[in-house]
């Protein structure tokens, strides 16, 4: 289990490739639905799925083992970049290119943001609690737990109440 | 600020963040930001901006720039209590909520809790990215760099690490 998981290092497309299509272990519905659920529940959405995946293995201690070994490599790897990059940054080349790194990485959130909002295809309601928490936490900087308690339940409400009886 | 101090602002701080990102990690980069910033001090928003860059660049999940934050505050304690921190709460609750969720899978409260939270974890995706701009694209080029791979990767099927390499070869050549 922990081998298995740690071995493709964790991107999104990666898990869903190893998981689905070379170890078999969930089938490509059990996966989108897998992953839907892990996307509505708060953390970081990969982890929650190595959780989710190992649990319905092993339990417990197949949860923690998929977590454990998701995380282990890539942990390693990129304190050791930064420990590379605190050890250069003071030459102009290294500081530029991680500039340049953080400027194309700024670009992918982006267009990951843009992505989800046209296959979501908002309705207008939706779209207004979508803009209020953008304005609350990018124009104002507000905290971002009272924001989320104050929206999430009234979004998740209207909801409900959409869907009818 | 002794160690033993930073260390428990860190788990208490990545906890909280835990249990807020819904949507994933990038959720709450503009909240982390703002408590490792302007909260507690411990970095400007570049150096900010560069480790979130770091953790984009290596392999493995981006949340792991919640590693970078701890190993920069409090060395190598920190890197793990951060990381401990920001993935227990989460983990714990996703554990149990999937035993739950699974026994009524379709019930309509569960389509309605996706559905509800949906716009949300979209704006706070955008915003993030919006904050990190501000941040990043302090000139016209890395806006550019900025623009160019947003619009690459919305418009065709490239792999994000190409958009990535190029992001850290116009860099180094100087252009940013």
């Amino acid at each position: 289990m922990r081998m298995g998981l740690s071995g493709f290092g964790g991107v999104l497309p990666w898990a869903r490739r190893a998981l689905v299509e070379r170890l078999g272990w969930l089938s490509a519905e059990d996966f989108t639905d897998v992953l839907s659920r892990c996307q509505a529940l708060p953390g970081p959405n990969i982890v929650n799925v190595s959780i989710c995946v190992g649990a319905r293995f092993h339990g417990a201690r197949g949860a923690f083992a998929g977590c454990a070994g998701l995380l282990f490599f890539p942990f390693v790897i990129v304190l050791s970049l930064g420990v590379l990059y605190a050890r250069f940054a003071h030459l102009a080349v290294v500081a530029h290119a991680v500039h340049g790194v953080a400027a194309a990485a700024v670009g992918l959130l982006l267009a990951t943001a843009m992505k989800m909002s046209a296959e979501r295809r908002l309705r207008t309601w939706s779209a207004l609690f979508g803009l209020l928490t953008f304005c609350a936490v990018a124009l104002l900087r507000w905290p971002m737990l009272p924001v989320l308690l104050a929206l999430a339940p009234p979004s998740i409400g209207l909801a409900w109440l959409r869907r009818g009886r | 600020m002794s160690t033993g101090h930073a260390l428990a602002q860190l788990a208490g701080d990545f906890a909280q963040l835990s249990l807020m990102a819904i949507g994933g990690a990038a959720s709450v980069l503009p909240d982390m930001q703002r408590r490792v910033v302007s909260v507690h001090g411990w970095m400007s928003n570049a150096q900010f901006a560069g480790l979130y860059a770091l953790a984009q660049a290596a392999p493995g999940p981006n949340m792991l720039v919640v590693s970078l934050v701890g190993w920069k505050v409090a060395g190598i304690a920190g890197a793990l209590v951060a990381t401990a921190a920001m993935c227990a709460p989460s983990c714990v609750l996703t554990f149990w909520a999937d035993r739950f969720w699974r026994r009524q899978r379709g019930a309509r409260w569960q389509a309605c809790i996706q559905a509800g939270l949906a716009p949300i974890t979209v704006a706070l995706l955008l915003a993030s990215g919006c904050v990190l701009a501000r941040t990043v694209d302090v000139n016209v080029a890395a806006a550019a760099i900025t623009a160019a791979s947003a619009l690459l990767l919305v418009t065709t099927r490239i792999h994000p690490l190409w958009l990535i390499g190029a992001g850290a070869l116009a860099g180094a050549a100087g252009w940013v």
